[in-house]
């Protein structure tokens, strides 16, 4: 997977970028979106340039497609592919480099292909614009499918996108990529959006066609784990800058720069917190089901999401429910918050049923059960002050308006925010402080159970394992237990003391965390758990 | 799909149905025709004698049921001042109104979608506000004032008269479109550009299609989907400023027929007209509704 500096060969660099700086507009957090970028893709090599949101990786791949917007000038250095300078920025002469020297994929694959017609059609045209006759045309695509590992290459030929799987639309927007085989595969982040086992496929099939074709690649990414997968060169950008490169295998064994040890320490879990076993469960879910009737009354659609789920969670302690999209673990989640009806089976919250709960019993259930969701940014109202916010729910259940108030200042202390912040709106927080601020206003009933629905998937890594810290604070502060909703290995693995692993609405497999990773027993597990990007790299941290 | 079709032309149905009866009560309850009709010092007795020869003397679910059944056999009534059947009457009017109607709304969308698309294209520049300024103008603009104005210049400056049946569609048509053109512009703009900086069109161009055919092969058969809405939308004011612009312009089409029966409380050929125009609508937009299977596969096909 890694190799050595000895084993570096002479030949030229096909791609090379020398001291690269690309302006961002006035009023931005800083000057330049990247400042002095400097790197060498060789003939064949995986370059992986690694970096948060806002590092300005993705800008460098905009801008050796020469894609770069108006508003963000190169101010400095060159780009060469194959020794020979790229045109300036948007000029008519990149048309015929792109898809023929020079290929991107992108992170949503769905989203990047044309709503309204078919896939084959879109395929075709990029051949038929860089002058391919049109009797070979469809061969072609065809053969490309077939390159791709796409089943029935005829009938996704003839798709529309939305008929695709995530994964189908990946593969396709690969095949239009490497159609006219390029040189160079510029993929950014081009499996964020995937489940992991369709992650697992798509990174095996861009390392494959790498070889099969001798194509270069620069993937751009956030991720250490597919960085553990797929790279030979890494290089590690912050605030728009290189801060560290070099051999993948030097850089993820011997990182030298602090921001790279925090980001591979991010990519990697920790142990749960010490719980209390052995008292009666708050929580017991026995025999869900949840049906989902959607669509008009001629072509109803009808989703068993839920299928006899059963579960049972001690006071204090984390389940986490893990699954791809689609497995029904959100759904649980809706039934055990008692925003969904579930059809047959029982809830029981200390003791007691809750399944048919209504009107004011189940009002004073709400003070109980609070939930952290996925996207801070939608769960907040933008029109609401946080102190507000945080204050409303306690208000509602009872308590005075001026102690509301000021526990609200003492939660965002406790949550990492200061009392000082709390006449603020939510737009001037950033994703992981308003997930914070969520946190918070969970907490501000004092509830007894939490559910997070994948309240860290939509953060960078370093602030995942900043807000994973926090859930453990303050778990071991108020006692609370706590569903963990995930798709992410690594995050069930950091957070919770028992797991259970869910598809297409089943229980296939529960027990403690450690165990379930040791030695899955179900062979879905074992495929998840093969899957995840970088877990193997955590289990040789945890081992050693 | 079938499920689609049939559940819109359900629906269509349902529409139809409620807005008949809806005219019905209305008429009934607006007050008494029969006394409306009568001279205002006439007797009782004639009052009652008009009340009788209307049917309007029998209960009222009789003459719901007689009303219906009428609609069902085609007979809608005769127009109380010139005694002729209704329907005949709209129709000597309707093909003025079409041709009318037609041209407006062909100016209003050629005019509008290259207006937004200019517009679009140039986003922030002069042109874009200049365009946008212009649009919001035409929208604002009372038409009545604007065809008065187009009339006004027409004699005095150039001697034409541009009023009546014979005169050129263009002027009443461009008076007519006016506003809709404002509306489509505006809206072909947003929706323009919105897809424009939509994902797909980046990955467009970074396979290396031209810009030209991104736009015209790309963009613009996605922007074209919430027009549709728009235009179906937009018939209701085409039909609601004919009334006014056939009025400044003395053109003889549905709408002067229209203000002249409510001027003179020919109630048969009121409610004929309001059904003509509520079942106008209900087939836009049911058109509307089948035509985004044509250009829409993601309800085409699930």
């Amino acid at each position: 997977m890694t190799k050595t500096p000895g084993g570096d060969a002479p030949a030229p660099p096909l791609l090379s970028v020398n001291g690269l700086g690309i302006g961002l507009p006035p009023g931005g957090d800083r000057a330049e979106a990247v400042t002095d970028i400097s790197f060498q893709i060789h003939p064949g090599e995986t370059l992986c340039l690694v970096g948060e949101s806002g590092s300005g990786k993705s800008v460098i791949g905009q801008a050796i497609l020469g894609m770069l917007p108006r508003a963000l000038p190169v101010t400095g250095g060159s780009i060469r592919l194959q020794d020979k300078v790229l045109p300036p920025q948007r000029d008519p002469a990149y048309q015929a480099l792109r898809s023929v020297r020079m290929a991107m994929i992108f992170q949503d694959a769905g989203a990047s292909l044309n709503p309204v017609k078919r896939v084959g059609r879109q395929l075709e045209e990029i051949l038929k614009v860089h002058g391919v006759g049109a009797a070979e045309r469809r061969d072609r695509v065809l053969d490309m499918f077939e390159a791709v590992r796409l089943r029935d290459p005829a009938r996704i030929f003839a798709a529309y996108p939305h008929q695709l799987s995530g994964g189908q639309a990946q593969r396709v927007v690969i095949a239009g990529a490497l159609l006219l085989k390029p040189a160079l595969l510029v993929a950014d982040e081009p499996t964020t959006a995937l489940d992991v086992t369709t992650q697992a496929e798509i990174l095996d099939l861009i390392a494959a066609l790498k070889a099969e074709t001798g194509a270069s690649v620069l993937f751009i990414t956030h991720d250490f784990g597919v960085v553990a997968e797929i790279a030979d060169r890494v290089a590690v950008m912050k605030d728009g800058r290189i801060v560290e490169a070099g051999w993948a295998g030097d850089v993820l064994d011997r990182p030298q720069h602090p921001y790279t040890q925090r980001l591979i320490a991010a990519s990697r879990p920790t142990g749960a917190a010490p719980s209390r076993v052995g008292e009666a469960p708050i929580l017991e879910a026995d025999g869900l089901h949840l049906t989902y009737r959607s669509g008009p009354i001629f072509n109803r659609r009808i989703t068993q999401a839920v299928r006899d789920v059963s579960l049972s969670l001690a006071p204090g302690r984390t389940l986490a429910v893990v699954g791809e999209s689609g497995s029904g673990k959100s759904s649980l989640a809706r039934c055990l918050l008692r925003l969904e009806e579930v059809e047959r089976g029982t809830i029981r919250f200390k003791g007691a049923d809750i399944t048919h709960l209504a009107g004011r019993d189940l009002q004073r259930l709400r003070k109980s059960v609070q939930v952290v969701l996925q996207d801070p940014y939608s769960a907040l109202n933008p029109r609401q002050t946080i102190r507000s916010a945080i204050a409303e729910g306690a208000i509602i259940h009872g308590m005075p308006v001026a102690e509301a108030r000021r526990k609200a200042e003492d939660l965002l202390e406790l949550t990492g925010l200061t009392a000082q912040s709390a006449d603020r709106y939510p737009h001037e927080f950033s994703g992981g402080q308003r997930q914070r601020i969520c946190i918070a206003r969970a907490l501000a009933l004092e509830p007894e159970l939490l559910i997070a629905d994948e309240a860290v998937s939509a953060l960078d890594v370093s602030i995942q394992a900043q807000i994973l810290d926090l859930f453990r604070d303050m778990q071991a502060r108020f006692g609370f237990a706590m569903v963990f909703i995930t798709h992410d290995l690594r995050v069930a693995r950091a957070i919770s003391d028992d797991i259970l692993v869910m598809q297409q609405g089943r229980v296939v497999e529960t027990g403690a965390t450690g165990q379930v990773f040791d030695r899955p027993a179900h062979a879905y597990t074992r495929a998840l758990l093969a899957a995840a990007p970088g877990l193997d790299l955590a289990m040789e941290e945890g081992a050693a | 799909m079938t499920g689609y079709i049939l559940s819109r032309v359900l629906r269509a149905i349902i529409t139809l149905l409620i807005t008949v009866s809806l005219v019905f009560i209305f008429i009934r309850f607006s007050g008494d025709p029969a006394a409306a009709l009568a001279p205002p010092d006439a007797p009782q007795e004639v009052i009652d004698q008009y009340a009788r020869a209307m049917g309007l003397d029998q209960p009222l679910w009789q003459q719901y049921t007689s009303y219906i059944g009428g609609l069902f056999r085609g007979e809608f009534g005769y127009s109380i001042h010139t005694g002729r059947p209704v329907e005949a009457l709209f129709f000597d009017r309707l093909p003025y109104t079409l041709h009318l109607g037609l041209t407006a709304l062909s100016i209003a969308l050629v005019l509008g979608i290259a207006l937004g698309a200019i517009a679009a294209i140039n986003r922030g520049r002069l042109l874009d506000r200049a365009v946008m300024g212009f649009s919001v103008f035409a929208f604002a603009m009372p038409n009545f004032l604007f065809g008065l104005c187009l009339i006004l210049i027409g004699a005095l400056v150039f001697q034409v008269f541009l009023a009546g049946a014979g005169a050129n569609v263009l002027f009443p048509a461009l008076t007519l479109g006016l506003a809709a053109m404002g509306s489509f512009a505006r809206f072909a703009r947003s929706s323009l550009l919105e897809t424009i900086n939509a994902p797909f069109m980046r990955a467009a161009e970074a396979r290396g299609i031209p810009f030209a055919r991104r736009l015209i092969l790309h963009a613009a058969p996605n922007a074209a989907i919430p027009l549709v809405t728009l235009v179906g939308l937009s018939l209701g004011a085409l039909i609601a400023g004919s009334v006014v612009t056939e009025q400044v312009f003395a053109w003889p089409g549905v709408g002067q027929l229209l203000v002249r029966s409510v001027a003179t409380r020919d109630i048969a050929t009121v409610q004929f007209l309001v059904l003509a125009v509520a079942f106008t609508m209900i087939m836009a937009n049911l058109i509307v509704d089948l035509l985004y299977l044509v250009i829409d596969p993601r309800i085409r096909v699930k």
